[in-house]
């Protein structure tokens, strides 16, 4: 008769198993005070509550103990005291793991530092500002600006592009297509989610870059003449630019999900009161649904523009490294690198302790810019939750009228 | 009327002016129409572009029994022939370490979160914790295996590593869709539990979690094709080998990502070429099936979402 929870073996390691005999013997004289009865007693031997409960059951005698027996056989639920020894086993084990995943978060920040720190301290040029990227040797010199930039002008390009393409979605897939439409279309544009990076880097530089070059030409020849989109001599696809684009591509999805999930809590009577004052459909959506849904899409984009961020093999693909003795170009129809990119491209010269700490500062710099931008991500939402909580109030206040009525 | 009057001004600028002329509004509202749908379109194009693109490329050399049961062994660039066995099972085995490790931690802190630390001060610290682990880049997660497993305690480069890194990126995924799921699981049974005197642990493991397991297992199964096409950790913690190496402790190890990785500067080379999109496409084989999966458990699970 051993515990399903395995917590309580018959035989006890600990010694108490010497004592039973003489627990029998109090049974044959005095039943009524003896905590622990027939298979009761093993069962229980280990809990703390093991003692009121079997005295409980001594009341009614031989009875009890035989129905709790026969409730196990049948594999139910075993009914045990409450705030046994597997409460507290339990209870610890979820806390631990609550608590492993702040451990976790605090160690990836502590690590990186602790192994950046000996190679910013060696860095012979300044680490934020410069845009030279010579690490390892007597003299390391590397900044990070140059990779910062390209980083950061891609990310945001990417977001600029996607949150008008995914408002657009959300709003078609909840309040634009017909009913049977619209899980489809809502499950078509997650699969773009599960197409794995590498194939959109692949299919991006080989198939879809050739048709972005009379975009590029278009562009710098209208707007060449400021620095951010004159375009630099040759033919070149793998720029700034159409990584930025298949970016924009990969965080669609991220956006649209959320974006939809807000629009579709506009509340009912917001929507209708729009419509009753003779509002055409647009007219509804810009005066319920968006001021509705507006924080929830500013951190749908914001966690966007984090993925963007931190996006890897698909910009390591497209982007073009420049050649080392060209000049730094900001334009984005150059090529360049990304945190990221410049991390995977170089991780064959992770050889010495120096170069890996220069490569190791890179990814701290890109951990802290994402913890940066989700954090914002998350105070826009926790500041303003229209879109999370106010609707599941007004549903629980009508299931409550539903019920009294 | 007097007061509607006073009123009126404060809402100045924010009520659209609805007395216009009938014209100019339907055009807007056609517009509108017309901009939604087509956002919707452009949507569309790059994923059938894609999926057309790789299956087209891919699928010939899918259909040969090769594929499915031998390695790159001694088949060099030019050359056609081999399969991805080596790949598979070693995409396969890195993310089922991943899984094993993950999903326990990812559950009980599931529960920490619903059940014991609900409005905490604790709780809140973890949630937004998690929240940033979900932003944090893999290249970052990546770094920081190879920070501690490499340069802190001197191991090789093997797949284990890869899949501690792919650890960091799974476990929000499926904490945060258990957390949802147990969200969903109504007071009434846990309450019901209890009065029959069942104590809080049995309860959570007895009734909440199988009451929540179709929603548990979507998660796990999302979280899974999410690690699966993983290439940057790949790239950084393991290197790649055309020789089928099934121990995650030793030697280098084969994966999708990083076969199409090894071939893709020499799409040129037409046995290559093939070689590289037969591997894009078992690769979205693998994710979408998993993806599909997840939907089909969602679906039969016996609580919704809403």
């Amino acid at each position: 008769m051993s515990s399903p929870d395995g917590t309580a073996p018959p035989d006890r390691p600990d010694g108490t198993a010497a004592e039973e005999p003489k627990i029998e013997d109090l049974v044959h004289e005095d039943a009524g005070t003896t905590p622990q009865f027939g298979g009761l007693a093993s069962e229980h031997a280990d809990h703390e509550a093991a003692q009121p409960a079997a005295e409980v059951m001594t009341e009614s005698g031989v009875e009890a103990a035989g129905t709790t027996a026969t409730t196990e056989t049948d594999g139910k639920l075993d009914l045990g005291p409450v705030g046994h020894l597997g409460d507290r086993l339990f209870g610890g084990l979820a806390r631990g793991s609550g608590g492993l995943v702040v451990l976790i978060v605090a160690f990836v920040g502590i690590f990186l530092l602790a192994l950046a720190i000996p190679a910013l301290v060696d860095d012979k040029s300044n680490f934020l500002f410069s845009r030279i990227w010579e690490p390892g040797g007597d003299q390391p010199r590397f900044g990070i600006a140059a990779l910062f930039y390209t980083t950061v002008i891609s990310s945001i390009i990417a977001m600029l592009i996607a949150v008008p393409i995914a408002i657009g979605v959300a709003l078609f897939v909840t309040y634009y297509a017909p009913k049977r439409l619209a899980a489809p279309v809502a499950h078509a544009v997650d699969l773009l989610a599960a197409v794995p990076s590498i194939i959109y880097g692949l299919w991006g530089i080989l198939f879809f870059a050739p048709i972005l070059r009379p975009v590029i030409n278009g562009l710098s020849t209208a707007l060449g003449w400021i620095p951010l989109f004159e375009k630099p001599p040759g033919d070149n696809v793998g720029v700034v630019f159409t990584a930025s684009v298949v970016l924009a591509i990969m965080i669609l999805p991220v956006v649209t999900a959320i974006s939809r999930e807000i629009f579709a809590q506009t509340p009912t009577t917001h929507r209708e009161g729009a419509l009753a004052l003779g509002a055409t459909r647009w007219e509804m959506i810009r005066l319920s649904v968006l001021p509705y849904g507006r924080s929830g899409v500013v951190s749908a984009s914001m966690l966007g523009l984090g993925r963007a961020l931190g996006e890897t093999v698909a910009v390591l693909i497209i982007l073009s490294v420049p050649n080392g003795n060209d000049p730094w170009n900001s334009s984005i129809f150059a090529g360049g690198e990304t945190f990221a990119s410049k991390i995977a491209n170089n991780a064959a010269e992770f050889d010495s302790p120096e170069k890996t700490g220069a490569y190791i500062a890179a990814g701290l710099v890109l951990f802290v810019v994402t913890f940066l931008v989700n954090s914002a991500a998350r105070i826009i939402v926790d500041r303003s939750t229209p879109g999370t909580k106010r609707p599941r109030r007004n549903r629980r206040t009508r299931a409550a009228e539903g019920a009294s009525a | 009327m007097t007061a509607i009057a006073e009123n009126t001004p404060a809402y100045d600028g924010k009520v659209l002016d609805l007395t216009g002329k009938s014209g100019a509004r339907a055009f807007k509202n056609t517009l509108a129409t017309v901009l939604i749908v087509l956002a919707f379109a452009v949507a569309m194009i790059p994923l059938l572009w894609i999926l057309w693109t790789v299956v087209s490329k891919g699928y010939h050399l899918l259909l040969s029994a090769d594929w499915w049961s031998q390695s790159q062994r001694g088949i060099t660039v030019r050359r056609a022939g081999g399969g991805a066995y080596h790949a598979i099972m070693g995409t396969l085995i890195m993310a089922l370490i991943t899984a094993l490790v993950a999903v326990p931690i990812a559950i009980l802190g599931a529960v920490y979160l619903v059940e014991y630390g609900k409005g905490t001060r604790a709780a809140k610290v973890v949630s937004f914790m998690i929240d940033i682990l979900t932003g944090v880049p893999s290249i970052v997660a990546a770094l920081f295996v190879y920070a501690v497993w490499i340069t802190v305690f001197g191991f090789n480069r093997v797949g284990f590593a890869v899949s501690l890194s792919l650890v960091l990126l799974m476990l929000p995924v499926v904490l945060r869709s258990t957390e949802e799921m147990l969200k969903l699981v109504p007071d009434e049974l846990r309450e019901a539990s209890y009065a029959l005197g069942v104590p809080k642990w049995k309860t959570i493991l007895k009734v909440v979690v199988p009451t929540a397991f179709g929603g548990i297992i979507t998660g796990v199964m999302l979280g899974l094709a999410r690690v699966m096409g993983e290439t940057a950790p790949l790239l950084i913690l393991v290197g790649y080998s055309k020789n089928i190496n099934l121990n995650p402790f030793n030697g280098f190890m084969g994966a999708l990502p990083t076969m199409i990785n090894q071939d893709r500067t020499e799409l040129a080379l037409p046995n290559a070429a093939d070689r590289v999109w037969a591997a894009a496409l078992t690769l979205i084989l693998l994710v979408l099936a998993l993806n599909l999966l997840a939907r089909l458990i969602a679906r039969f699970s016996t609580i919704k979402s809403k």
